[in-house]
């Protein structure tokens, strides 16, 4: 039953696709297979709609951990950024020395910086209590204008035609390929082990059923003794070690530099996966992959429907809509009743 | 020197005017008890849809009235979700501004390098000449001045009306609202339509007054700092306008640091507004009794209706 | 459904209000089936019942909060129907809940003028407020704000507020659970006068020694329906009993307390301000709790209960790691969980939300505090453990549900309670804490519950019950002692005091001066620190 609405929301979609695509005047059908159906049916193509899907996947796993939590990082594009920035900045300073260990290095840099642009929201929400929401938020703008400001000036590639970038990664800093003639790279196995790991941690561990209790009642965690800083904690840092990992990913993989904008919003699109996924790590595999069609959906409508690829976040934006009308549609047909009554059961005494 | 100094005025508070609008529009809404996050994609919204209109009749009032018209209709989807399907409002709200950030990316497309002819600052004969007072009460947009006026009314409608203090009683506690007879969640509605009309006259502003042109994000997260700001004003009117100000004078400093010759990279006063939100927003919330006794107590918590 | 016997006074007078066949059904439940009611002019008329018996929706009906799935309301013989409460206060009707509905950060005066008309709420609502609140006898100072008084005084601001529209009805929803004995009786009078004007009451309680000595008639419900209507003076506490649940009235049966475990709580000179801007400080507590008796905490809400509670569990930690001593540990700085490591039970007053999750199941919240029973290894879950945890709970303690798998909120109120005394309890504490174990649960529950509680006394665990029910205290206790204003008095015997002694310390005789007239009536007087703007 929870699988309904995500089912319903994805359905949806299409079904706006197809009457966006009459209303534009194209031929629904021919422009339906363009966005949602060409882009996959080759090697290459499937290849790239892994290679999207994986930082989706990770950011939104990290995510849905604090989600359940009550913890609500809404920066994870900013600590993308920074764990591009933090193993690019490896990348650059070691590159030429070589190693087999320059890889790892990188990767652990990159978690690192995530978790630590992670650790501020953290930090000012236990320490002052200041909204993570609006904290982590304002990080993203403030990661996006630090990276602008390295590739624009210290770290510009002095052979670069004074273009905002970095230099090109060696191929000893890039993750290697796992599929000859594509570009989809070892990123992908992380990500899926990554997923595997947070599922275990999440369902099967004591601190995560601790984490689920602290996002679901806040009163009886603080009665059972969970710290609720330990949550915020937990909640944000593995948010930002694996969007963090996602950035460095991105870095080392098919940017294979630091350029101005190192994602077409992923850190965002990953929150609309998380939802999409109901929180779930199979869901949110599934997710990942739909919204890594929509996005490969929007640059082949650019090409081959003369549409705007900005075609995507709209369409990004309905699928969470979508979602949660379906979502409380039905939570609302089924559990609303049910529910009121244990609210009026458990309203508070006169103080 | 006086007269830089009235300059800094003049564009602190046209800088500071779309918080104003969007921070009032939220404060109502959230007076209410309703935490709307939206308000993001409710200006961009407003801010497209007015452009375009303003684009097309070439009537940029029209266009302010078509953004606050677009706006009010997102934030009755927002309404429709939270209120009467009992929607979780942080997510809805997040949908709301992730949706609106598409959407007005999408439909501003063909309008990204089209000039209009924007709303000019008041320039009234006579008065607006006058040396020192001239330039520092009768020359601004009028969009200052509607705004301030906004300030006001909502100060007095919410504390010295009846209207008001059922409103902030419904946000206080809307069970207790509910079991007294009042339409909760009717007026709840009406409070976050105001809010999105609000966010779409913030943008439209945006678009068709401050810098008459549209580009893809214009906003640039200023939705967002109107809701740090609102908890900043620990949800009074008038602290609110003086938080907005700030806040335009500390997007002024790009300016401020070329004109005073500084080589300082621009990316990094850039980072100065939303630096000084995450520390403003920290310096207000650590004292928790006091955002404890000023929060409506209801804020962001769905009202389930007992039937 | 019994037939009613139309009395004397009834055939020649026209009843104020009168309920015919009411039926309304939730998902779960039929809360009311078929109820007929009839109140007259200035009668005080008893509705009673267990909880859980529909009392509360019944009323709800009548004030129109709620609809009516069948059945007609016919007020002073005309038919009517209640579509909200504007409706039904424009007719004459008035409700004190048992949930105020009041708001906080609002002045007495302007919550009053919320639930007035807008004509009615103009100039002139200070005086009328003062006026109609010393003629009844319930003295309030308009432009005092909520946050600042006490349950007590609340309840009056309820009170004055639909005295101020001239109700000719008058419902009561469980008023006395607030006050103390002396505050009672004063209330009762402030009924009385009101009955002699003409006023009709609808007494909304469970207490049969309160129904008996202030009202004329009663209806008593059980599962919904009318099992009796009677006049509770020529009815005995057995013949009542027999109508509200079936049976007798259930008493514990005490043992000797065998062994003295070596559990121990000691509380010195706990002072500690609160969290929370409208929340009471406690001040100087001094507490000593032993293995083998029931020490009984009584006290209207709002007291310090919950604070006092709160820095016991560990919910919120002290300053002072000294003030509060658990089994010879210092624990003042200790967090619940750990607490809990150290043999602390504790049965919160809230059950969806705080002692249970309410959409996990029995056997996840047998983890929430038992996981120490070796219900996890090395941080993951053992799943099997935890289900037989909970079947072993469900099993001892008569909690009527599906299985370790159905979800806490499905669960009634009592047997949620249950389930929740259980948990703690096999988990073998030596202090075990439990703050109002009965509120909102049905007598049969009730009367395990705190059976439950004594035999753990009798196998020599420290008990501490904190209860706004003198009778349950009265019942289970070896020692009660009193909260008022973030005081406790020293504890007493409870063989060696009463009721009224009780009474006197909730108003707070034991702290400092000997009180005013005005405290013995249930009036605090008002030492809180100043209004916040």
């Amino acid at each position: 039953m929870a699988w309904l609405s995500p089912v319903i929301a994805a359905a949806a979609i299409f079904v706006v696709g197809f009457a966006l695509f009459s209303g534009l005047g194209k031929n629904p059908f021919a422009a339906f297979y363009v966005f949602f159906v060409k882009p996959v049916d080759n090697l290459y193509g499937a290849a790239e709609l892994l290679l999207k899907a994986s930082p989706l996947m990770l950011c939104a796993v990290g995510l849905a951990a604090g989600y359940r939590a009550n913890v609500w990082n809404i920066g994870a594009e900013g600590q993308l950024t920074l764990g591009a920035v933090c193993g690019g900045g490896v990348a650059l300073a070691l590159q030429d020395q070589g190693g087999a260990w320059l890889l790892p290095a990188m990767l652990a840099a990159g978690v690192a910086g995530g978790m630590a642009w992670a650790a501020i929201p953290a930090w000012l929400k236990t320490r002052f209590n200041a909204n993570e929401i609006l904290v982590s938020l304002m990080l993203v703008y403030v990661a996006k204008l630090a990276l602008s400001w390295l590739v624009h000036g210290p770290w510009r590639d002095p052979e670069g035609f004074n273009f905002p970038q970095s230099k090109m990664f060696a191929d000893v800093a890039l993750l290697p390929v796992l599929v000859p003639g594509t570009r989809l790279n070892a990123g992908f196995v992380f990500a899926l082990v990554v997923v595997g790991l947070l599922w275990i941690f999440t369902r099967r561990s004591l601190v995560g059923f601790q984490m689920r209790v602290a996002g679901l009642a806040p009163a009886a965690a603080a009665y059972a003794g969970i710290s609720a800083s330990r949550t915020v904690w937990l909640g944000m840092l593995i948010g930002g070690a694996t969007a963090g990992l996602a950035g460095v990913g991105e870095a080392a993989g098919p940017i294979g530099q630091l350029l101005p904008s190192m994602s077409p919003g992923y850190g965002f699109a990953a929150i609309i996966v998380a939802f999409v996924g109901r929180l779930q790590p199979l869901g949110i595999v599934l997710a990942s992959l739909l919204m890594s069609l929509l996005y490969l959906g929007g640059e082949a409508a650019q090409i081959g429907l003369a549409l705007p690829s900005a075609i995507t976040g709209l369409f990004q934006g309905l699928l969470l809509f979508f979602l949660l009308a379906a979502d409380v549609f039905i939570d609302f047909r089924l559990r609303l009743r049910p529910r009121s009554t244990a609210a009026r059961r458990s309203r508070r005494r006169p103080a | 020197m006086i007269d830089h100094l009235v300059t800094l005025i003049a564009l602190t508070l046209a800088a500071g005017t779309p918080l104003v609008l969007a921070g009032a529009g939220e404060l109502v809404a959230e007076r209410s008890g309703v935490l709307n996050l939206g308000v993001e994609g409710m200006m961009l919204v407003g801010a497209v849809i007015a452009f375009i209109v303003a684009a097309t009749t070439h009537s940029p009032w029209l266009g302010v009235a078509a953004g606050i018209l677009a706006a009010a209709g997102a934030a009755l989807v927002f309404a429709v979700l939270t209120l009467t399907l009992l929607a979780n409002q942080v997510a809805a709200g997040l949908a709301l501004s992730l949706f609106g950030v598409g959407l007005s990316a999408y439909v501003g497309l063909g309008y990204v390098s089209v000039v209009i002819e924007g709303i000019k600052p008041l320039a009234v004969p006579g008065l607006s000449d006058l040396p020192f007072f001239g330039k520092l009460l009768f020359a601004h947009s009028p969009f200052v001045y509607v705004s301030i006026a906004l300030i006001a009314l909502i100060q007095w409608l919410l504390f010295r009306t009846r209207a008001g203090l059922i409103l902030r009683a419904i946000g206080e506690s809307p069970d207790s609202a509910h079991a007294i007879g009042y339409p909760v969640i009717a007026i709840r509605y009406a409070a976050v339509l105001f809010g999105g009309a609000c966010a779409g006259l913030a943008g439209a502003y945006l678009a068709v007054a401050y810098t008459p042109l549209w580009t893809e994000g214009m906003t640039a997260g200023r939705g967002w700092i109107a809701l740090a700001l609102v908890v900043f004003a620990t949800w009074k009117p008038w602290r609110l306008l003086a938080g907005a100000y700030l806040f335009g004078a500390v997007t002024l400093a790009q300016f401020q640091a070329q004109a005073m010759g500084l080589a300082v990279s621009s990316q990094l006063l850039s980072m100065l507004p939303y630096l000084a939100t995450v520390v403003v927003l920290t310096l207000i919330s650590r004292d928790a009794a006091t955002i404890r006794l000023n929060a409506p107590a209801s804020l962001g918590k769905p009202y389930h209706p007992d039937v | 459904m019994s037939a009613r016997q139309p009395r004397a006074e009834e055939r020649s007078g026209v009843a104020r209000l009168e309920l015919s066949g009411i039926t309304k059904r939730y998902p779960a439940v039929i809360a009311n089936d078929g109820i007929d009611l009839a109140v007259m002019p200035g009668e005080i008329h008893a509705v009673l019942g267990e909880n859980g018996a529909g009392k509360s929706t019944l009323m709800k009906v009548i004030y129109g909060v709620v609809k009516p799935d069948a059945g007609t309301i016919r007020w002073n013989s005309e038919p009517v129907e209640i579509a909200n409460p504007a409706r039904a206060r424009a007719l004459g009707i008035g409700m004190v809940f048992q949930h105020f509905s009041l708001f906080d950060t609002l002045t007495v005066a302007e919550n009053i003028a919320l639930a007035l008309e807008r004509r009615a709420a103009g100039r002139g609502l200070q005086a009328r407020i003062r006026e109609v609140s010393q003629r009844y006898g319930l003295p309030l100072d308009p432009r005092r704000r909520v946050h600042n008084m006490s349950v007590g005084e609340r309840q009056r601001v309820e009170i004055v507020r639909c005295l101020l529209q001239q109700p000719q009805l008058l419902i009561m929803d469980e008023p006395t659970s607030v006050l103390t004995p002396q505050a009672v009786q004063s209330l009762f009078d402030t009924l009385r006068q009101l009955a002699a004007e003409g006023c009709s009451i609808l007494y909304i309680s469970h207490k049969l020694d309160e129904i008996r000595a202030l009202c004329q008639r009663a209806t008593v419900l059980r599962g919904g329906r009318v099992t009796g209507e009677c006049e509770p003076r020529r009815e005995s506490a057995s013949s009542l009993a027999r109508m509200m649940i079936g049976g007798e009235l259930p008493h514990p049966r005490h043992g000797e307390a065998t062994t003295r475990g070596d559990g121990a709580l000691d509380v010195r000179g706990l002072s500690a301000p609160s969290d929370d801007p409208f929340g009471v400080s406690l001040k100087g507590i001094e507490l000593s709790l032993r293995g083998g008796e029931i020490v009984g905490i009584a006290g209207v809400s709002g007291n310090g209960q919950k604070e006092l509670l709160a820095a016991l569990s560990g919910e919120c930690t002290v300053a002072s790691a000294k003030a509060i001593v658990l089994n010879g540990e210092n624990v003042g700085r200790l967090d619940a969980g750990r607490r809990r490591a150290l043999g602390l039970a504790f049965v919160p007053e809230e059950r969806l939300g705080r002692g249970a999750v309410p959409e996990m199941s029995l056997a996840d919240n047998a983890l929430l505090t038992a996981h120490r029973q070796e219900l996890a290894r090395r941080g993951f879950i053992r799943f099997a453990a935890a289900h037989a945890y909970a079947r072993a709970i469900i099993r001892r303690f008569n909690v009527k549900a599906p299985g370790p798998d159905a979800s806490a909120r499905s669960l009634s109120g009592g047997n949620l309670q249950k389930y929740i005394v259980g948990r703690e309890i096999l988990q073998g504490p030596r202090v075990m804490i439990a703050a109002q174990p009965t509120w909102g649960v049905d007598v049969g529950a009730s009367a395990q519950i705190r059976q439950a509680l004594i035999d753990l006394r009798d196998a020599g665990v420290a008990v501490l019950v904190v209860s706004e029910e003198l009778d349950e205290l009265f019942e289970i206790c070896d020692r009660i002692c009193v909260m008022a204003r973030g005081r406790l008095s020293p504890a007493k015997p409870a063989r060696e005091t009463n009721a009224e002694e009780i009474g006197l310390l909730m108003a707070g005789s034991f702290i400092g001066a000997r009180p005013a007239p005005a405290e013995l009536e249930g009036e605090f007087v008002d030492t809180r620190p100043g209004e916040r703007p």
